[in-house]
């Protein structure tokens, strides 16, 4: 029901921009009341109890060698936490790929902790009733950066690949719907319901995208991550599912994430 | 067992201002799952602040409240430096206390 109601949504995008300018003007304040709706949760942004079990959870021994993951090399050096996440997705040596947070996360939980790539990248996203391991750490990793400039690189060749990647997919038409991410976010003021779409080929709409995730989603009162709101979108273009930590998504990510360079990073956030 | 709450509490004028953030669930018992089997109500019921032994708020609470509830109020006859404890209690009998220092 939810989805037909979103494919709707998106066909009546166009239509409803050419709309009266009274109508805009009440659509504008409706804009202006949600960011006050926002500005009332941020008091309190349950985003915190993540990164709170996430910092945990960072220095809890576990696994089958039963080690914490303080020696987790972020970019920075093994352990650096503070403003890593500035930095990624970046090229690593020891792995020999391009990884984003979450990616690097797997690789430290299965070379410190032991797990296999199967357990590491299982259940990768919270719900209702079950608590998840990726989506704290990324909360408490993520909120260590709050206030660094975002500053990704391409120097590394494998850089420079995964950001022509990530925008190829970006901007590549498919599936079902024929639709391309650029297709909502390539465009100034498309909305889906009431949620402003930024434009992500701008500067400042990309930076503003970018550095508010991720977030605690209020209507499902989970934190949400930038993994999960890529697997999202592309569900909802009926694009083929997108793999946790597959390549595709860390090229996507660090595509926009470059996009992003130069804003000063502000996450963990709270969305509607 | 339940996730630490994350308390703040500061002096506001000659008030205590003290703000709480719970992780709960709060399963209101009208929902389904995928099966269509009810999922079983699970909520806080009761909240309680103390400051110096003194209960300074009580309230009973539904399934009406959110997840991962936010609350805050403010109390008088408190300093800098005193502690603050907020206690709470679902319909599962589960109980989490935590306590924050007055800055």
């Amino acid at each position: 029901m939810n989805r037909t109601w979103e494919t709707a949504a998106r066909a009546a995008c166009a239509a409803l921009f050419l709309s009266t300018a009274g109508a805009v003007a009440q659509e504008r304040t409706a804009v202006e009341e949600i960011e006050r709706y926002r500005q009332a949760l941020a008091d309190g942004n349950p985003a915190e109890l993540w990164e709170a079990r996430g910092e945990g959870l960072w220095k809890q021994k576990a696994g089958p060698k039963n080690a914490s993951l303080e020696q987790c090399d972020l970019g920075l050096g093994p352990g650096v936490v503070k403003g890593a996440y500035a930095e990624l997705p970046r090229f690593f040596a020891d792995t020999g790929k391009v990884e984003d947070l979450e990616s690097r996360l797997v690789t430290c939980r299965m070379t410190l902790q032991g797990l296999t790539a199967a357990e590491a990248r299982k259940d990768p996203f919270g719900s209702t009733g079950k608590k998840v391991v990726n989506d704290a750490l990324v909360a408490f990793i993520t909120s260590e950066s709050r206030g660094y400039v975002m500053n990704v690189k391409t120097a590394h060749p494998k850089e420079a690949e995964a950001f022509e990647i990530g925008k190829k997919i970006f901007f590549h038409r498919g599936g079902p719907y024929d639709f391309a991410c650029a297709t909502c976010h390539g465009v100034d003021n498309i909305r889906i319901r009431l949620q402003d779409l930024p434009n992500l080929t701008k500067k400042g709409d990309a930076q503003r995208a970018y550095t508010s995730w991720p977030a605690y989603r209020v209507s499902q009162g989970e934190l949400r991550t930038f993994q999960w709101r890529l697997e999202d979108c592309f569900r909802q273009q009926r694009f083929p599912h997108l793999e946790f930590t597959s390549e595709a998504s860390v090229a996507l990510t660090l595509f926009l994430a470059k996009n992003a360079n130069g804003a000063p990073y502000n996450a963990p956030a709270i969305k509607r | 067992m339940a996730d630490p709450m994350k308390i703040r509490a500061s002096m506001s004028g000659d008030k205590v201002e003290v703000k709480v953030l719970m992780s709960h669930d709060m399963e209101t018992g009208q929902r389904k799952n995928s099966k269509g089997e009810t999922v079983p109500a699970h909520f806080i019921q009761h909240v309680s602040a103390t400051h110096n032994g003194k209960v300074v708020l009580s309230a009973q609470w539904g399934p009406a409240v959110s997840k991962n509830p936010f609350l805050s109020f403010k109390f008088a006859g408190g300093k800098a430096g005193e502690k603050v404890q907020i206690t709470w209690t679902d319909n599962k009998g589960e109980k989490r206390s935590d306590e924050a220092t007055i800055s």
